[in-house]
């Protein structure tokens, strides 16, 4: 059986898929998906060309939290609610961005949904604009390099801080180069009464500037560069994080992406590059990432 | 049973004889009450199965019984103004995703200025969404209307969803005589529901598909059938509902008076009433007026109000709701539908934001139209003297 794909029409190597099909592979195919408007509803949801092997819905860009509840609702009230395991699929501009009222909602209400961010850092299906989980220094169609501006000023939000606040039973990080890590995550979360939160980094081939076949690569060393820490809470306990043996520099990260290369020559680009390895440390800092 | 109840109480008790499955609210005057009410039946365990959530918007309340109804849930909420407006995004989807569900209008202008006080602004600046739309009389009508829209909504030969249009204040708040419903009538006429298709994880479906081009225009046109489909199925309905109840609500349209009128005053909502009350004074006077009560607005009921309009020289239309910049709402809709008929259209808009329209006022309008004293043009009535500040 066929979750998620064929014949799908993300680009070669785009991280999502890798993360689609692992999820629900994990949950044995006993999935209702939700899905935010953004690249992974369009290249899999065409009519007539629908990709998906479980029941799939897709609403709007905006309210896949809400959606998702209102699905566990009925399940719920019709007694059904053994079925299947209610699964958001959201990209990271539905739900850092404008999506956060309903995701919010959602989890303050505690609906049991597993909402799973695909954090790919930007709006991708429009162009690659930014989000709030655009890294800084990331060059978008929205913060363009130029003279005074070395792509994008400002930080990413921390959502899984924002999920943990919300009093939910599971909230973790993930990334598409840790496939058994995040599917181990998937199922732990569906063991859960409530609403979990699981934010996997899954990189964009065109937006970001890479080669197709670095796609897992470039995740990785996300991690390993402690850009993208790997963690896990429990009822708001931090229970485990991916700890990194020699954690890299972040610039084995950055030099391998289109959109920070200009901060090796940009002006103010070292105030980025400092900005981001100061991020990088914290983040050891805050999980103990450095073994 | 017979009692004198409030509006917002005849409304949520017939939302529970309806036997919802998933009911999502956010408050909003001057729809609160009606959820206060129903949440209190749901803390009292008199919803049966029911589920009762409480939004963290009315965009999320939309949204909610939007996945409950694709779940395959009967679904229902409530709002006004600016929560319709919140809502307006989801209820376009909902209505595209051919979604049965039901919701109640409080009616309320909308800002600026914030006015919480009633027209129809609101629910009007949805028409074109693909949603049915009734607007009701009294609070009897809207308690009847609420197993009917259910009823209707979730035909296999409609599936739109449905919009019940109550004046906020005027009838929710109103105390009124009205008959309520018994769960043994109200299972009679409303079957459990049976939704087409619905997510399962056992027979797997896509729903919301995005569509290019090549299909795009069929969906949308095949909403324009549904909806010409459930102009007939209301009126089977409709009588349906007056064999079992004793209470004959009329058609999409009701003409009162109309056949020999030189004058035919047309008007949706309470407003019906006073206009009622005046056009039968007036005949008893001598003077022929008729009056038009639209009751369904989407479908707009065009022949019926053909029909109703064929003898009537003059038409005035009661608007509670613009189109700034445009022909007032109803009014175009009215001239649409008698097209090439030799009548004068009066547009004449008043009461909004909450504007009182005394029974005088509606008398003098009809005897301005009669006297030949005004054109046929958009009039504004009850409307204070002021200057236009230009800063
Ligand atoms: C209300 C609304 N505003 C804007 C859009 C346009 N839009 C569609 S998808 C999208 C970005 C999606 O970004 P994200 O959630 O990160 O998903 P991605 O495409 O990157 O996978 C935008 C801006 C929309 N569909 N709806
Ligand atoms: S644009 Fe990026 S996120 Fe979208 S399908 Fe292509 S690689 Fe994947
Ligand atoms: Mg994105």
């Amino acid at each position: 059986m066929n979750y998620f794909g064929p014949g799908h029409g993300a680009c070669p190597g785009c991280g999502f898929p890798i993360a689609i099909r692992g999820a629900i592979e994990a949950l044995d195919g006993k999935v209702i998906a939700v899905n935010s408007t953004g690249c992974l509803e369009i290249v899999s949801s065409m009519y007539g060309r629908n990709t998906w092997g479980v029941p799939y819905i897709h609403s709007l860009f905006e309210n896949a939290g809400a959606v998702a509840a209102g699905i566990e609702t009925a399940l719920k009230a019709l007694k059904r609610d053994k079925e299947a395991h209610v699964v958001v699929f959201a990209g990271d501009g539905a739900t850092f961005d404008i999506g956060i009222g309903t995701l919010s909602g959602m989890m303050d209400r505690d609906h049991n949904v597993i909402y799973i961010c695909y954090d790919n850092e930007a709006y991708q299906n429009t162009g690659n604009q930014q989000s709030m989980a655009t890294p800084p220094g990331a060059r978008t169609t929205t913060t363009p390099v130029g003279k005074l501006q070395p792509g994008k000023i400002g930080k990413k939000k921390d959502m899984v801080e924002i999920a943990v606040a919300h009093n939910i039973p599971y909230a973790a990080s993930a990334s598409i180069a840790y496939p058994k890590d995040f599917q181990r995550k998937v199922k732990r979360a569906s063991e859960f009464e409530g609403s979990k939160y699981i934010q996997v980094h899954a990189p964009c081939v065109t937006g970001w500037g890479i080669d197709g076949k670095l796609t897992v690569e470039v995740a990785r060393l996300a991690v390993e560069t402690g850009l993208y820490p790997l963690v896990e809470y429990e009822h708001g306990k931090l229970v485990k994080v991916r700890k990194l043996k020699q954690r890299k520099p972040v610039e084995e990260y950055l030099k391998i992406q289109r959109r920070f290369r200009h901060l090796f020559k940009h002006e103010m680009g070292k105030d980025i590059l400092d900005q981001l390895q100061r991020i990088a440390d914290e983040n050891a800092e805050k999980y103990g990432l450095d073994a | 049973m017979r009692k004198v109840v409030r509006g917002f109480y005849a409304i949520a008790e017939a939302v529970r004889l309806s036997r919802p499955n998933v009911i999502a609210a956010y408050p909003i005057t001057p729809q609160t009450e009606i959820v206060e009410n129903l949440a209190e039946m749901y803390a009292n365990g008199e919803l049966g199965d029911a589920e009762y959530v409480t939004a963290e918007s009315e965009f999320g309340a939309a949204s909610m019984v939007l996945g409950a109804s694709a779940a395959g849930a009967r679904a229902f909420t409530a709002t006004s103004s600016q929560g319709l407006l919140l809502m307006t995004e989801v209820l376009y989807n909902a209505a595209g995703m051919r979604l049965p569900i039901v919701l109640v209008v409080a009616n309320r202008s909308v800002s600026a200025p914030l006015s919480i006080w009633n027209d129809i602004q609101d629910s009007i600046s949805v028409r074109d969404a693909g949603i049915i739309q009734l607007y009701v009389e009294s609070n009897q009508e809207a308690h009847d209307m609420l197993p009917l829209a259910f009823k209707v909504a979730e035909n296999r030969d409609v599936l739109l969803p449905f919009m019940i249009c109550v004046d906020g204040f005027k009838l929710t708040h109103a105390y009124e005589p009205v008959d309520l419903l018994d769960q043994e009538t109200v299972d009679k006429f409303l079957p459990p529901y049976e939704p087409a298709v619905k997510l399962d994880v056992n027979s797997p479906v896509a729903m919301g598909c995005y569509a290019p081009p090549p299909y795009y225009m069929e969906f949308r046109v095949a909403m324009e059938c549904a909806m010409e489909r459930a102009s007939r199925v209301m009126l089977e309905e409709f009588e349906r509902w007056y064999e079992l109840t004793g209470r004959n609500w009329g058609g999409h349209v009701v003409a009162e008076n109309c056949e020999d009128a030189e004058v035919v005053v047309v008007a949706m909502g309470s407003v019906v009433a006073l206009v009622r009350e005046v056009v039968n004074r007036m005949r008893e006077g001598g003077k022929k007026v008729g009056l038009l009560k639209i009751r369904t607005y989407r479908p707009f009921p065009s022949e019926d109000v053909r029909k109703a309009l064929e003898n009537a020289g003059k038409v005035i239309v009661i608007e509670r709701a613009l189109s700034i910049g445009a022909e007032p709402p109803v009014t175009a809709d009215v001239k649409s539908a008698i097209f090439g008929l030799d009548a004068e259209v009066y547009p004449v808009v008043m009461g909004l934001g909450g504007r009182d329209i005394p029974r005088e006022l509606v008398e003098k309008v009809i005897d301005d139209v009669m006297e030949g004293k005004v054109k046929p043009e958009k009039r504004f009535e009850g409307l204070n003297e002021f200057e236009e500040v230009i800063p």
